[in-house]
């Protein structure tokens, strides 16, 4: 199956462009903003850790090494799209829109921080492994069935391909032709568990190949690959040629989360040597190194940006309202069942030192 | 002029009046979509989807692939995005791969976003013994839903409630289980009005009124308590016998009133006794009309034990002899 579903490169690990398929669209605005934007995601996802060491975070879950993968797909999204995300997916979600502060109230066990910017449709991250692929499913085939050209794009893991709600989201799409892509980000680990103990399939792309579907499997540290094959696959979606299923093969550098060591299950040389050979960032700027749109004091300020940022979001975060006793009451149900009601009253009586 | 002569009505058995709501909703609300199993060009396998797939097209009652999980996480989805799905999940005894979805998504969206997202879906699905099902389509299990924060589970044991409780659950805001006694499906016809109306959920019904005790039930126990209350009348027991109609949130006021009003209870359900509603309604006794009682409230269950295979059902269902039993016993202390 790897002879069928070929790893698709757009430019190679040395930064060559492999195509002119993409000259029109591949322009110096086009590729500076993508870096940027994985500059900002990998600050964030680094001071994020860094916070978490501080005990100004709770247990968080990294991403750096999958920056192309999230922010290449995310950025092919139109506006009015929706975007699934799980717990690692937070690049994904912050390239699409949503807001550095409240991303890291999420991970400081903040509910708000499941709430995207208004007129933003970002669901909350799906923590339970592929439930949210049916989620997407039905949000698309929502609006397939209002005649909108908007699609979903949905994140998940490799792990995830051996659950049921993958198997039940793809078929169900694929019957119903619903506008969603489904994007895999295969980093070769389920915390610790290795793909080749997850499945004895050669690849996620070729399950494709059941539900009738395109499938593709492509360098998900590519970020034009990333990019373009996702940019497609929300074309299909739109002009109502149904799902598409997209292998981003990537590597995450670091621990599933902080709560867990690598080094347990895993040679974190390994991670030494990609980081060396395959990274996203430095891929893309060899790119702009051999196509003469480099210039070192832009990527200064870049980096100075990104920092500046993320001080700003982490400074409004802890600035934030202390959390809410009432949240834990008020949205169970629009309006509180009894139960709720007197166990409401009952609590905060008790809050407030009164006897009931 | 009476009432019932100004209200044009149709005499319908349960799963009929299910079918009627369902076409009331689909007709009223074009983001009302129904899903399921054999749905559409079957009609379901107990007919209560008939005739809605040519009433209403494929793209609104929608046959869907073999997939618990699928179904109400797709119905999740839609919900999210303006959709009004009511899925149904062929046997209560199914519902088990859709579980996780329930548990922590369709329960959960609301709270988790502080309203910004909701799931106004339904979920239908026919629950019990009695009618010499295969294994495990004879499931009574509604306390795994009534645990559940997020999620109202009701449960109709005659065609007027079904209709009524159908549509109130349709146009509930947030998620609601609705269960169908299927032995009760054909089991009568009511005069169900042929108009659209609402049967408040959260709220029971006293079926019969009495003085010497009070029989609390639901569901497909609704006839085995009336049996027995017609049973016994002869022997100058009364009973009163209150239909809860919705398993959470719990008619409070109803239990207070006829526990406080008798003083001598028995709860009735088919599902297990270990968990079971009836330990809720004891607690809402206890913290209500602790001081009215006169004897120890009679619970009158399926026992701990897996729904037997069909040759052993009618040992494992409370029928009305038992019932009888625990009422004398009540009112004899």
């Amino acid at each position: 199956m790897n002879n069928h579903f070929p790893i698709i490169q757009v430019i190679d690990e040395e930064g060559s462009l492999l195509t002119q398929d993409y000259n029109d669209l591949i322009n110096k605005e086009f590729v500076r903003n993508l870096y940027e934007q994985m500059i900002l995601v990998r600050t964030f996802d680094r001071k994020a850790i860094s916070l978490q060491r501080q005990g100004r975070l709770g247990t968080y879950a990294p991403f750096e090494g999958q920056e192309a993968a999230q922010v290449g797909s995310a950025s092919a999204l139109a506006k009015n799209d929706w975007l699934f995300p799980t717990y690692r997916d937070h690049a994904a979600s912050i390239t699409f829109g949503h807001s550095l502060p409240h991303i890291l109230l999420y991970w400081n066990g903040r509910v708000e921080g499941c709430i995207p910017p208004a007129g933003k449709r970002i669901f909350p991250p799906a923590v339970p492994i592929a439930t949210h692929l049916p989620h997407a499913t039905g949000a698309a085939l929502a609006e397939k069935r209002r005649g909108t050209k908007n699609a979903a794009i949905v994140y998940f893991g490799d792990g995830a391909t051996s659950e049921g709600d993958f198997h039940e989201g793809l078929n169900f799409a694929s019957v119903f032709k619903a506008p969603v892509v489904f994007f895999n980000q295969n980093n070769q680990y389920a915390i610790s568990l290795p793909i080749q103990k997850q499945m004895n399939s050669k690849t996620i792309a070729q399950k494709s190949v059941a539900y009738e579907i395109p499938g593709f499997r492509i360098d998900g540290n590519d970020i034009f690959a990333v990019y373009f094959y996702t940019k497609q696959a929300l074309e299909r979606a739109r002009n109502g040629e149904g799902p598409t299923l997209i292998e981003a093969v990537t590597w995450r550098y670091g621990a599933h989360t902080t709560a867990d060591d690598p080094k347990k299950y895993r040679d974190q040389e390994e991670s030494v040597m990609k980081r060396k050979t395959i990274d996203p960032i430095s891929r893309l700027e060899r790119y702009m190194k051999k196509s003469g749109i480099w210039e070192e004091s832009w990527c200064e300020t870049v980096q100075k940006e990104a920092s500046d940022t993320i001080e700003n979001a982490v400074n409004e975060m802890e600035a934030f309202p202390p959390p809410d006793a009432n949240d834990l009451f008020d949205h169970v149900f629009e309006t509180a069942t009894w139960t709720i009601k007197e166990q409401k009253d009952s609590y905060f009586q008790y809050l407030r030192g009164e006897h009931s | 002029m009476t009432l019932e002569t100004e209200i044009e009505t149709a005499k319908l058995t349960m799963v009929q009046a299910v079918t009627d709501g369902l076409r009331t909703m689909l007709a009223e609300k074009d983001e009302v979509l129904i899903l399921g199993e054999d749905i559409g060009v079957n009609g379901g396998v107990f007919r209560a989807t008939e005739g809605l797939m040519e009433e209403f097209g494929e793209e609104r009652v929608i046959d869907t692939p073999l997939s618990e999980a699928g179904i109400v996480g797709v119905s999740i989805g839609m919900a999210v995005n303006g959709m009004i799905p009511v899925a149904e999940i062929q046997f209560l005894g199914f519902i088990y791969p859709a579980y996780e979805q329930i548990m922590t998504h369709a329960t959960r969206i609301r709270m988790r976003t502080k309203g910004m997202f909701s799931v106004p879906m339904v979920i239908r699905a026919p629950y019990g013994a009695g009618i010499r099902a295969p294994e495990i389509h004879s499931d009574s299990v509604e306390t795994l839903f009534t645990h559940m924060p997020g999620i109202k589970v009701v449960c109709p044991s005659n065609p007027y409630d079904a209709k009524g409780l159908l549509i109130a659950s349709i146009e509930d805001p947030d998620p609601v289980l609705f269960l169908e006694p299927l032995r009760l499906y054909r089991a009568s016809r009511d005069n169900v009005p042929v108009e659209k109306y609402r049967v408040e959920i959260g709220k029971g019904k006293i079926v019969k009124e009495g003085s010497d005790v009070s029989v609390i039930t639901w569901g497909s126990m609704v006839p085995v308590c009336l049996k027995a209350a017609e049973e016994l009348a002869a022997k100058g027991i009364t009973c009163e016998v209150l239909d809860l109609r919705t398993l959470y949130p719990l008619d409070k006021e109803s239990i207070a009133e006829t526990v406080q009003k008798i003083g001598r209870t028995v709860i009735v359900h088919e599902a297990h006794a270990t968990g079971g509603v009836s330990n809720d309604v004891m607690a809402i006794i206890n913290d209500t009309s602790f001081l009215y009682l006169k004897a120890p409230i009679e619970r009158v269950t399926g026992f701990d034990v897996p729904v037997p295979m069909f040759a052993l059902e009618d040992h494992y269902l409370p029928t009305s002899e038992r019932v009888k039993r625990a009422i004398v016993k009540a009112v004899t202390f």
